[in-house]
């Protein structure tokens, strides 16, 4: 009993598409300037492109070395979620699979993380980077985020080992399973979905990350996208064609993600919406 | 080994398992905190600690001229971050989200269309609005302009009656269809059957909003409430890229945030001087803040999931 397009609906295309369009304009007007001479964003930028000038997008690759940028994100993004993922997966397979004393105080260590504003420990981390001698490296940062990421690592982990069957463990553990087996190759496959969810949130935003990176990295050649935009904000503030073109290489790599996959990418960041 | 309901003993080598985790955490994340807030009672020389000091660096943050002006000029910024999000981000994605939930043909086209922008890195976000935004020849004028309204047209991040709601309101676009998405997966959580059935008592729209979907949609209403004000007291990017870290234009958007960062690396302009008790200070008055609000979330999550 569909009823026919009514004025309701009608009106509520109507403001879905005005707000769709207020969303995705800026972004459209991104990606076209990124194609205009300097000279046509600063006279002409509303209409069409003249023709497509790619100038901009070889200077981006040949002087500015987006790609070093690129490749220190992937570095420091993949590392970093990489080392949460295990040593998460890890401790929470211990909290949940075992009954041992401290159980308890020991979880809810982990949990207090979840309340912590990692910014505001920034003087503490940049002294004890200096003293360890890892200011201008890719350690700072991984270590920075490992540890903000794993609490919720351990929160989403824990509660998903805690729902396998316990008949399982026993199975395995009679058959002469070791601890590290039952972990690996049987405990560890089973919690793949909640993996996968924390293992994006984290990505996301270690890849968009710009206060740890402003902080703790000094070098042209360690700088991830983010901070590779400050620089280029700063040095060329002038060349609109330029500063567009980097504006849409760095947007672009995370859209495509999303486009492929993004039913995991809105179940990782929706599952983010509970770390503070 | 012993085998009870709640789980196996742990043979030894198995806290194996949790020690690489709980050192990297420890040292990185708990030390760091814990020691930011033990800086904020000693004097500092550079970095440098000296002596015992008390609460004497939060009174010159709360009391003291020019710290407290500028620590009060920030409050009142992130308070109004916060309002105004509220409003544009919450109120709008919660509007978005009732829209899309109608099963419309081509929720999916909306639903990625205003969830895009959250994909940027908020520096990006933010370097591209200065260019939109520029006074002469950002894209907003140009159109305003064109359409005949150039009596609106201004420099809307040089002007301090309107740069901190264009920050808030940049912010909006970023983050609404996230919100949007939040407030998604809390209404299609709700049951058919309940809205049914107050449909059939004869509720109106307006009713079945307020008095069914509003009470059921409790959880993604607290868990945003709480996340858009941690955001907001923690407003840093977007007001750096694009307004540098003094807040400009004459502090007009000055957050919390951009002043910790001066008093701990020190301003633009090397101006102002890196003071590390004064900047610990400040962190831990935000620390408390922010603690307080999202430890509730915190308490919150823990009756709805996993017990530890």
């Amino acid at each position: 009993m569909k009823p026919r397009i009514s004025w309701s609906t009608t009106v509520l295309y109507f403001i879905l598409s005005l707000l769709a369009v207020l969303s995705l304009y800026p972004l459209v007007v991104m990606v076209l300037s990124s194609f205009r001479s300097t000279a046509e964003i600063l006279t002409d930028p509303l209409s069409l492109p003249h023709h497509l000038d790619l100038t901009a997008y070889v200077k981006i690759w040949q002087t500015i070395k987006f790609g070093t940028y690129l490749k220190n994100s992937l570095v420091v993004s993949v590392t970093s979620v990489f080392l949460i993922l295990a040593l998460g997966s890890m401790a929470a397979f211990y909290l949940a699979r075992y009954n041992f004393r401290h159980a308890n105080v020991l979880g809810l260590y982990f949990l207090a993380g979840l309340m912590i504003p990692v910014r505001l420990a920034i003087l503490p981390l940049f002294l004890l980077m200096r003293n360890l001698g890892l200011l201008d490296t890719h350690f700072s940062l991984i270590l920075t985020y490992v540890a903000s990421g794993l609490p919720f690592a351990v929160f989403i982990l824990t509660g998903f080992f805690r729902t396998l069957p316990r008949e399982l463990e026993d199975a395995a553990r009679m058959d002469g399973c070791s601890e590290l087996m039952l972990y690996y190759r049987i405990m560890l496959p089973l919690v793949r979905p909640a993996l996968a969810t924390v293992g994006i949130m984290n990505f996301i935003n270690f890849w968009n990350d710009f206060f740890f990176p402003l902080i703790f990295l000094r070098s042209e050649a360690l700088k991830t996208i983010p901070l590779g935009m400050a620089a280029l904000f700063g040095e060329h503030e002038t060349e609109w064609g330029l500063l567009f073109a980097g504006l849409t290489t760095s947007a672009l790599p995370m859209v495509l993600l999303f486009l492929l996959a993004s039913r995991q990418f809105i179940r990782g960041l929706t599952a983010g919406a509970v770390k503070g | 080994m012993k085998k009870r309901s709640g789980g196996n003993s742990p043979g030894r080598g198995a806290v194996l398992f949790v020690i690489p985790a709980l050192a990297i955490y420890t040292l990185f994340l708990v030390y760091p905190i814990v020691s930011a807030l033990a800086y904020s009672l000693f004097q500092w020389n550079g970095f440098l600690r000296q002596s015992f000091s008390g609460f004497a660096n939060f009174r010159r943050l709360l009391l003291v001229e020019p710290f407290s002006s500028y620590f009060i000029n920030a409050l009142k910024h992130n308070g109004l971050y916060f309002l105004l999000s509220l409003v544009a981000q919450n109120g709008l994605g919660l509007a978005l989200a009732l829209m899309i939930n109608t099963r419309l043909k081509g929720a999916g086209f909306f639903k990625t269309a205003l969830f895009l922008p959250r994909l940027l890195s908020v520096v990006v976000v933010g370097f591209l609005w200065s260019l939109l935004l520029n006074p002469s020849f950002g894209v907003v004028n140009q159109i305003l302009r064109a359409i005949g309204l150039e009596a609106l047209a201004r420099p809307w991040l040089g002007d301090t009656q309107t740069a901190l709601v264009m920050i808030i309101l940049v912010n909006a676009w970023f983050a609404v269809g996230f919100a949007m998405l939040v407030y998604l997966a809390g209404l299609q959580s709700i049951p058919d059957e309940y809205l049914e059935a107050a449909r059939l008592d004869g509720a109106n729209s307006l009713q079945l909003f307020w008095r069914v979907i509003l009470p059921l949609l409790r959880p993604s209403l607290t868990i945003m409430l709480v996340l858009t004000f941690i955001h907001s007291f923690e407003a840093f990017d977007l007001v750096f890229a694009m307004e540098g870290s003094a807040g400009g234009p004459y502090y007009s958007t000055d957050t919390l945030a951009t002043f910790f960062y001066r008093l701990a690396f020190g301003g633009a302009s090397g101006t102002e001087l890196t003071d590390i008790g004064l900047g610990s200070a400040l962190a831990t008055v935000m620390f408390l803040i922010i603690f307080g609000v999202s430890s509730l979330s915190v308490s919150f999550l823990r009756r709805r999931e996993v017990q530890f």
